[in-house]
Parts: structure tokens; C-alpha cells; sequence
């Protein structure tokens, strides 16, 4: 007969965030910035296909970084949630709140219960029909929420990216001065495999970005993606 | 099962409550009725246009109903049948192409959307034996062949493709005849337009099921095009000097226009 290992919680709880911190720092990032004209996300993913970002219902973004099918499954989870409340009630009581709190509730009983916590970060954004009313929220792997203001970086080595968005955000930026602030953000960390900050910002090709922008006039469904050509035009203009 | 991506089938598995499948009872009930839709192509789209009135027997339910909604950005559905019914089948029949685009990041195709709306229909067919049946017409546009498409259905859910034009619910037999006689297969999105208010008017004309412009109340019928840009409503001041032009000539010939017999000219 063998005794098991004992493991005291705090030791438990300190290894299994340090794994998550890890998987989530060797991706690449996802920057979400409020512009004027609504929040917009930018992230580095030369995919095609998996998107990071993405649209969860009327007015209500999402961007993850981290393991693909495990923030892929959140999406899909939240975009059930968020049409199965428009269907049973109206589309007007889908709130980026209620969607931030049942994400904190999933990932938090999958943190604490499961062998292997969920490798994620995320931003649930609502954009409101002016900025002070825009939300921003902002999930870690263990089910903790933060109310985020301005900006968000999350992902790979973010805290070079959120020093320089410290520095350079203010209110009232418009989607072109916020797609160069984001992307000048993104350059300044040395991107995967990468030691840290770079003293060279690098240049990232357009065509590696995903971006969207929840456009606040929009009537109805406001998620848009922006593709490399209008992105060029809005970097230019 | 069609997977991961239906919306219907998530709510069946999990919230079955919230689909309206009613448990058939012995006896029918009455419930208000929408009337008239009327759908024909033109050159680089599809229209489609409803009248206002809901009936319940002999009684007007509703002078302002609206029966022509827009099912995503390049489709259109109107409804004909039990109102109750229809609306939230096409409530559902949104939610449903609006939850496949979001989770596999790309829109179903039109013959994709028809066959889902069929498959919807086929739900409520046990209502339907009871005389609560909904009859749906779907048009969009479709992007991989680009033209404008009509599918109609019949309550067993059966899907059929219509060409050049169609019409459903208690008006449909005189608006069709109507579209025979003014249906040109190179017509312009106004003449379209045109064409269906004036099918609309004839469907009036003989079904008292069917509400006319009402110039009173300046209630006119609801219309939609959809073309590559998307769906839109007919800009309510245009459909308003469009009808009160349709009227206008109706003062005249109460029958409305004369088609041509034997080549001769207008």
C-alpha cells in the first residue's frame, strides 16, 4: 500500500496557476482598445481561420488568447447563452455583464475542480451608445473579472504592450489613431519566443492582424471585422 | 441532427419549453390570420412585399401588421397563416442563421437556409393539421450565383424553388394572376417594386381577407428588396408616392393596367 503525495491547497492552487500563466505568456497577444467610434480589438494571429476574436451577440465582442479549443469552446458556450436569452426574452436584455459573470463562474469551477485549469485569457466587451458607457471586461484563468477601463493587453509578454498603452491611450481616439496605437503596442514586445521587451519595435505584416471593431452606431448586430485593405485605408487616412 | 451550429436543436435539447410546440388538443382555435405576400425577381435582386391586415374570421385583428421580415442580411421571409405561429417562426428561423453564421464564422448558403427553414416548418405540423398552419415564402439573394431567388413551402414543410415570381396566403390566387399579366423578366428594382404593390392591390381587389393602401391612416403594404448590398426596406416616403400612384391609376381603370394582346402597343 502506498500513501499519496499530500499537497497543501496553496501549493496546489500556486502550480496550477503557474501552468496557465505559462501556456497563456507563450502565445501571441490580443490588444482591445475604446476608440470614439466604438472598441476596437486587435490581435496577432496570422490565421486565417481560428479566429481570436470574435462576434458574441448585438453590441457584445470577445477576444481570447491562450489554448485554441479551450477559449473556443467558451464562444461557442457564450454564443448559445446570448441567443438563447435574446430568444427567451429580447434582444436588449443580453447583457456583456451577464456573459462576463458566466464565464467567471465556468472558469472558476474549472480551475478549481479539474486536474488541468483552462490555458485562457479573455475580454468580453459591450460597446455602449457613448464611451462612458462602454464595457470591458477582462477574465483570467481562475474565474477572476476586472473592470477594465481604456485598454486591455492580454496575452504572450503583455507587459511591455501595456506600458506603452498606458503612455500613449487617451479618450476620444479615433479608430485610426487606435488601430496605430494598438499595433505600435503589439511591435514593442518581441512576439513569440521572444525574451521580452525589444529596444527595435518590429515590424508586424499587416496581413498577421485580426482586427474587429464593435461600431457604437451601428443599429443591431455592431461587430465588423476589418480586413487588410481597410485597415491600409484607415492607417493611411 | 444537424450539429453543433443549430440553434433550434440546442433549444430542443436544452430549453425544450421555449420552442412553441404546443400539445395538439381536440379542438382548433381562433387566432388571428395574416393574409397576402408577393415576391418576384428582377434583374439584380429579389422583392418582396406583404399587406397590412391580420383577420380572425370576419373581424380585422390588426390594420398594421407586419409580415415581411428580414431572415439575415441576404434573405427575406414573409408570412401567410396563423400569426402567432408565423412570427415566432420566423423569430426562430433568425436566431437560427444569425447562431450558425457566429459559430462557424460564415453564413449558410440560400439552398442551405431554404432547407432549414423547411426543416422548421415540418416542427409544427401537427398544429397545422389543426388549422394553426404557417406558411412561409423565403426570398434572398444568393451570393455564389448571384440572382435573386423565391422558395415557397407547404405546411408538410416541403420546399419548392419559384421562378420569376410567386405569391402565398387567402389573396395569393389574384395577386398571382396579377404577376402573370405585369412580370417582365428584365424589370428594374422600382418597376419590382411596382409590380407587387399592383399584385397586392388586385389581391385586395378580391380577398377580404386582404388589406389594401390604406390612404386614411396612410398605412401601405411593407416592402423589402434584397439584392448583393443586402436586405433594406423600401424607403417609407418612395412606397408612400408609389402607392398613391397605384391608387391614383386605379381611379382611372379600376382594374388596373391592360396587358397587351397581339402585339399591339399601348
Amino acid at each position: 500500500m502506498s500513501m499519496p503525495f499530500y499537497v497543501s491547497p496553496e501549493q496546489l492552487i500556486k502550480d496550477k496557476a503557474d501552468y496557465a500563466r505559462k501556456g497563456i505568456a507563450r502565445g501571441r497577444s490580443v490588444v482591445v482598445v475604446q476608440v470614439q467610434e466604438g472598441i476596437l480589438f486587435v490581435a496577432e494571429n496570422p490565421s486565417r481561420a481560428l479566429h481570436k476574436v470574435s462576434e458574441i451577440y448585438d453590441r457584445i465582442g470577445f477576444a481570447a488568447v491562450g489554448k485554441y479549443n479551450e477559449f473556443e469552446n467558451l464562444r461557442v458556450a457564450g454564443v448559445r447563452l446570448a441567443d438563447m436569452r435574446g430568444y427567451a426574452y429580447d434582444r436588449r436584455d443580453v447583457t456583456g455583464r451577464s456573459l462576463a459573470n458566466a464565464y467567471a463562474q465556468t472558469l472558476g469551477t474549472i480551475f478549481t475542480e479539474a486536474a488541468k485549469p483552462y490555458e485562457v485569457e479573455l475580454v468580453v466587451a459591450e460597446v455602449g451608445a457613448s464611451a462612458e458607457e462602454d464595457q470591458v471586461y477582462r477574465l483570467t484563468f481562475d474565474g477572476s473579472v476586472a473592470d477594465e477601463h481604456g485598454y486591455v493587453a492580454m496575452g504572450g509578454l503583455s507587459e511591455s504592450i501595456t506600458a506603452h498603452l498606458a503612455e500613449n491611450w487617451r479618450a476620444g481616439l479615433s479608430v485610426g489613431e487606435g488601430l496605430a496605437l494598438a499595433i505600435a503596442a503589439l511591435a514593442t514586445s518581441e512576439g513569440p519566443g521572444g525574451s521580452g521587451a525589444s529596444d527595435m519595435p518590429r515590424e508586424i505584416p499587416l496581413n498577421h492582424l485580426e482586427v474587429a471593431l464593435l461600431e457604437r452606431d451601428r443599429p443591431r448586430r455592431t461587430f465588423r471585422r476589418i480586413g487588410s485593405d481597410r485597415l491600409r485605408e484607415l492607417l493611411d487616412g | 441532427m444537424v450539429g453543433e451550429a443549430s440553434f433550434a436543436e440546442f433549444l430542443a435539447q436544452h430549453r425544450p419549453d421555449l420552442l412553441s410546440r404546443l400539445a395538439a388538443g381536440p379542438n382548433s382555435v381562433e387566432a388571428p390570420h395574416g393574409t397576402t405576400i408577393v415576391s418576384a425577381t428582377w434583374a439584380d435582386g429579389v422583392v418582396m412585399a406583404g399587406d397590412r391586415r391580420a383577420t380572425m374570421g370576419n373581424v380585422i385583428a390588426q390594420r398594421s401588421i407586419e409580415k415581411v421580415f428580414p431572415a439575415d442580411e441576404h434573405a427575406c421571409i414573409g408570412i401567410a397563416g396563423s400569426a402567432g405561429i408565423a412570427i415566432e417562426l420566423v423569430r426562430l428561423f433568425q436566431v437560427e442563421l444569425e447562431h450558425y453564421e457566429k459559430i462557424e464564422g460564415s453564413s449558410l448558403s440560400l439552398d442551405g437556409k431554404a432547407n432549414r427553414l423547411a426543416s422548421l416548418l415540418r416542427s409544427n405540423l401537427g398544429l397545422a393539421m389543426q388549422g394553426l398552419a404557417a406558411v412561409p415564402l423565403l426570398a434572398g439573394y444568393d451570393l455564389a450565383r448571384s440572382t435573386g431567388r423565391i422558395f415557397s413551402y407547404d405546411v408538410t414543410g416541403g420546399r419548392y424553388e419559384e421562378h420569376e415570381f410567386y405569391s402565398v396566403g387567402s389573396g395569393s390566387m389574384f395577386a398571382r394572376g396579377a404577376l402573370k399579366k405585369l412580370y417582365s423578366p428584365n424589370l428594374g428594382e422600382t418597376d419590382a417594386v411596382e409590380v407587387c404593390i399592383e399584385a397586392l392591390y388586385d389581391a385586395a381587389d378580391d380577398d377580404s381577407a386582404t388589406g389594401g393602401p390604406d390612404l386614411a391612416r396612410r398605412i401601405f403594404p411593407m416592402v423589402a428588396v434584397v439584392d448583393a448590398k443586402g436586405f433594406r426596406r423600401v424607403d417609407p416616403e418612395e412606397l408612400t408616392r408609389l402607392c398613391q400612384a397605384v391608387v391614383d391609376r386605379r381611379m382611372e381603370r379600376p382594374d388596373g393596367p391592360v396587358a397587351h394582346i397581339g402585339g399591339g402597343q399601348a
